[in-house]
């Protein structure tokens, strides 16, 4: 019985540490981008990406017709 | 539209950074694991920091050889525009840090090198203003900034070589990196250096016409 039980745990934590995977695995965002949601974050970089396009085409504009007034 | 092509590139490369850099796959590293996506984002803005500083001091050169304020214009626009990008470099390193490393400052010598440079240019900023007469600030800034720009290849390429440093690859030569890093980061990380390094000339274009709007006879 008591050989019997020692086995049980022994192999027990055999197939728990299997569960975990393999240790050599590096960790990524596989789920984050299963899920989809990394979506979210590019489409938000994309948003602030934009502004900042828009911002400065804007103060290009600027520019340019203060330039033509200029000359 | 010919003046501005490399403005819509600039855009355009960004725009597949901001995408491409989040969703296409990078090697997975022990320890960096997705942060190494940072490649994009934050190395690139010590990428534009440099090349400003690099063409600021050949401007300063230009300015002591030529005596023409056009020059010392360039090269005090590229410092400013190089700071800005060296303090975004700085602030988002520290953030990165203070997860990967834990803690914000380490003293790494990467970290202390870039520091040491932000500071000789910011001292650059106070030399400037300090002196009144602007044919002296020019002269005496532009041959502070060829000493600065001197210093800044020792502080932040040959003393961080020379020490273990928690930054990964800083045992390798300069540049190293850019060919012996894997096909699936360079095919992001090269156009993020041109991308970023374009968008700094380009603010840097914007400061510059400015100043020529504000002052134009110092342009003739």
């Amino acid at each position: 019985m008591n050989y019997f039980l020692t086995i049980c745990l022994l192999l027990s934590g055999y197939f728990s540490k299997a569960q975990g995977g393999n240790p050599n695995k590096v960790e990524m965002a596989d789920v984050l981008h299963q899920n989809g949601k990394i979506y979210l974050v590019v489409l938000v970089l994309v948003t602030i990406f934009a502004g900042i396009i828009f911002l400065l085409v804007r103060i290009e504009r600027k520019l340019h017709k203060l330039e033509k007034n200029h000359s | 539209m010919a003046r501005y092509w490399w403005k819509i590139l600039c855009a355009l490369l960004l725009l597949y950074i901001f995408t491409g850099g989040i969703l296409l796959p990078v090697p997975a590293i022990p320890k960096l694991n997705e942060s190494a996506r940072n490649l994009f984002y934050h190395v690139p803005m010590w990428y534009v920091m440099i090349t400003c500083f690099l063409v600021s001091s050949i401007y300063g050169l230009k300015f002591l050889r030529h005596n023409r304020m056009k020059d010392d214009i360039v090269s005090r626009e590229f410092v400013n525009v190089g700071i800005a990008f060296g303090c975004l470099g700085m602030l988002t390193g520290m953030e990165w840090a203070n997860i990967a490393w834990g803690a914000p400052w380490s003293n790494d010598p990467k970290q202390v090198g870039a520091a040491l440079c932000l500071l000789t240019y910011f001292a650059y900023l106070v030399l400037r203003n300090s002196v009144k007469d602007p044919n002296k600030e020019a002269r005496l800034a532009a041959v502070y900034n060829v000493f600065s720009f001197a210093l800044l290849v020792p502080l932040l390429f040959i003393i961080p070589a020379h020490f273990k440093s928690l930054h990964p690859g800083t045992d390798s030569k300069p540049f190293e990196a850019l060919y012996t890093q894997a096909a699936a980061f360079r095919t992001l990380s090269i156009p993020a250096m041109v991308a970023w390094i374009l968008l700094g000339v380009w603010i840097f274009d914007l400061r510059y016409r400015t100043r020529k709007l504000e002052n134009p006879t110092l342009f003739i």
